[in-house]
């Protein structure tokens, strides 16, 4: 059984909220102290919505060194697909505090995020499987995976922002 | 020099200059008579056989605009099935994937074998005698042929061999092939993408070296942050790189990369731990294949792509991408990640992550690529500017990868398929 205590709903919906609206006002360095020094950040296959990036082909899988990088790059000049900047707006929803396991508490949470670009406007649709530790006062994310229930990136073509 | 219109390409090999009229991208009725031209009678990949690796198993997808069912019979063998009832039209097969003794219509409830024979017909009794169960089986292409373990189909009956086809493409495919002794296998994992962009970009971008510095600037920062210097890996340098037309509109750029490369080319982002176990692995390849050809599979990339629409990248990792126009202006992409099928999940765990710091439409240079596109694609609306330029190289005596002779082979093979004169007499006389 595990010890760590669940935070309340409130407490998370508190860091899911401020998470979109860091993700959404491109405060892309601010929202890197959301995260663990040992964070994941994953986008599965859309028909391998279960799948371990291990032994399956994701469209984003990313350790600690490439989240960082990823800012490092959204926030430079050369990122084409991101310059000029989307728009992005992110409904978050039905958030749940499942279990602790171990350290880890693992949250769900629906989400619709609109890109906005070059007047078409996408929609990526699905649910976050975080897992959240304490640190001391503040509930920092370890992992989090965007799963999409889009069966294709289609039309949107690619993942060009923080999904 | 003759800018009529009318052409599709201007191919001035005596001034060195080369063109292709815009409207090849955006015109409707381009795409319509490429559907018939191009897609009907060419070879056109449909899937790898490792995909299928058990009888009775079935992935149903769309191959050239037609729905599909890539099956392993209970007899073992590959076969294309055209997902359609042979009734009424139905999709025999609904699932994405998976494995099945039979495919049934849920219209009427036919019921056909894994090898596609119509095996049930609720009510038999009220047909005639002329109607022959042994006729009424799923339909397959004209053509379906299998190369190292890619397998295409042809539309057209009378089209030249699938091993003729391929042309100077097998020696590439088979640099592919030969990475495993056991057979190379598609990695669980379908990246399904888009661009709003003609598909044709799409082939130029795939082995287009000339965009990679400008493009994927971000690419190449990132390699720098973790300790790779792309500068010293001499992309140009002639002797370590080459572009050759392989025939019939294929053609590769083949050259020594800054990246590191699963198959036995160790970089120190892999890990000093990894370099001994990358050092046995190409010793391996040095005893199968002897220095030359080991050091060809191991430390060159290529990007070959195979007319019209399939694309193998042996770079950072192997992607096999393929793609298909909805419309003048939209393309589907669907990629996969291939890989040696004996490969320890460590390494493949590895090949993945290197997959994804550039590949896919998620990864560090693809949504440039894509971007770019589409920017291409919006800047076409200008159709005062009617033509595009392709000259690059054209009169140096052996193009550079970041030359443009890959894409002028793919163009000279398209226009020739695109004004053929027979097809044209037929259809009038039709």
């Amino acid at each position: 059984m595990s010890t760590t205590e669940l935070p309340s709903r409130n407490e998370v919906e508190d860091l899911l909220y401020k998470e979109a609206a860091l993700l959404d006002e491109w405060r892309l360095d601010e929202w890197l102290e959301l995260l663990t020094e040992d964070a994941v950040y994953e986008v599965p296959p859309t028909d391998v919505p279960e799948g371990d990036s291990r032994n399956t082909l994701f469209i984003i899988a990313d350790d600690a060194v490439r989240i960082r990088s990823r800012v490092k790059q959204l926030l430079g000049k050369a990122a084409w697909s991101e310059n000029p900047r989307s728009r992005t707006r992110r409904m978050i929803a039905n958030v749940r505090v499942v279990a602790a396991v171990g350290e880890n508490i693992l949250v769900t949470a629906n989400f619709a995020v609109h890109r906005m670009r070059y007047e078409s406007v996408d929609t990526y649709i699905g649910h976050y499987d975080y897992k959240l530790v304490r640190k001391g006062n503040d509930l920092k994310i370890r992992e989090r995976r965007a799963i999409l229930d889009n069966e294709a990136l289609r039309p949107h073509g690619k993942i060009s922002f923080i999904l | 020099m003759d800018k009529s219109a009318e052409n599709y390409i201007i191919d001035d090999q005596d001034a060195g200059l080369f063109r292709v009229n815009r409207r090849a991208f955006t015109d409707p009725e381009c795409l319509h008579e490429e559907r018939r031209r191009v897609f009907d009678k060419c070879w056109i990949y449909v899937g790898h056989e490792s995909e299928v690796p058990h009888a009775s198993d079935y992935r149903s997808r769309n191959v050239a605009g037609r729905p599909m069912i890539l099956a392993r019979g209970d007899d073992s063998v590959v076969r294309v099935l055209l997902n359609t009832c042979t009734h009424r039209g139905s999709l025999v097969c609904r699932q994405k994937s998976g494995n099945a003794r039979t495919f049934q219509c849920p219209y009427h409830a036919w019921t056909y074998n894994s090898r596609g024979q119509l095996v049930g017909v609720p009510g038999e009794d009220s047909y005639s005698d002329a109607f022959k169960r042994d006729e009424m089986g799923l339909a397959s292409p004209p053509q379906v042929d299998n190369y190292r373990g890619f397998i295409f189909a042809c539309f057209d009956p009378a089209a030249q061999s699938l091993y003729d086809y391929l042309a100077g493409a097998r020696e590439y495919l088979d640099l592919v092939a030969d990475q495993s002794e056991l057979g190379m296998k598609i990695v669980a994992g379908q990246q399904s993408y888009s661009a709003r962009a003609n598909w044709k970009l799409l082939v130029e971008n795939s082995y287009d070296g000339y965009h990679g510095l400008p493009t994927h600037q971000r690419y190449f920062s990132f390699l720098n942050d973790i300790g790779i210097d792309f500068k010293n890996s001499n992309l140009t340098a002639p002797a370590r790189q080459q572009a050759v037309d392989l025939g019939n509109g294929h053609a590769v750029v083949e050259y020594q990369s800054a990246w590191g490369r699963p198959i036995a080319h160790w970089v120190a982002p892999f890990g000093e731990h990894r370099k001994e176990h990358f050092e046995q692995l190409r010793r391996r390849f040095d005893e199968r294949f002897g220095p030359e050809r080991a050091r060809r599979i191991c430390e060159t990339s290529r990007n070959l792509g195979i007319f019209p629409n399939l694309v193998i990248n042996d770079i950072m990792a192997i992607t096999v991408r393929t793609f298909y126009p909805v419309s003048p202006d939209y393309m589907e992409v669907n990629a996969w990640a291939l890989a040696p099928a004996d490969e320890s999940a460590e390494d493949s765990a590895l090949r993945l992550d290197n997959f994804l710091t550039f590949l896919g439409p998620g990864g560090f240079a693809t949504p440039d690529d894509v971007e770019m596109l589409e920017s291409c694609q919006r800047g076409f609306a200008n159709r005062e500017v009617g033509w595009s330029d392709i000259s690059r190289g054209m009169k140096r005596e052996h193009p550079s990868i970041t030359d443009e002779l890959q894409m002028r082979a793919f163009w000279r093979r398209w226009n020739q398929l695109m004004t053929e004169p027979q097809l044209r007499r037929a259809r009038k006389a039709a």
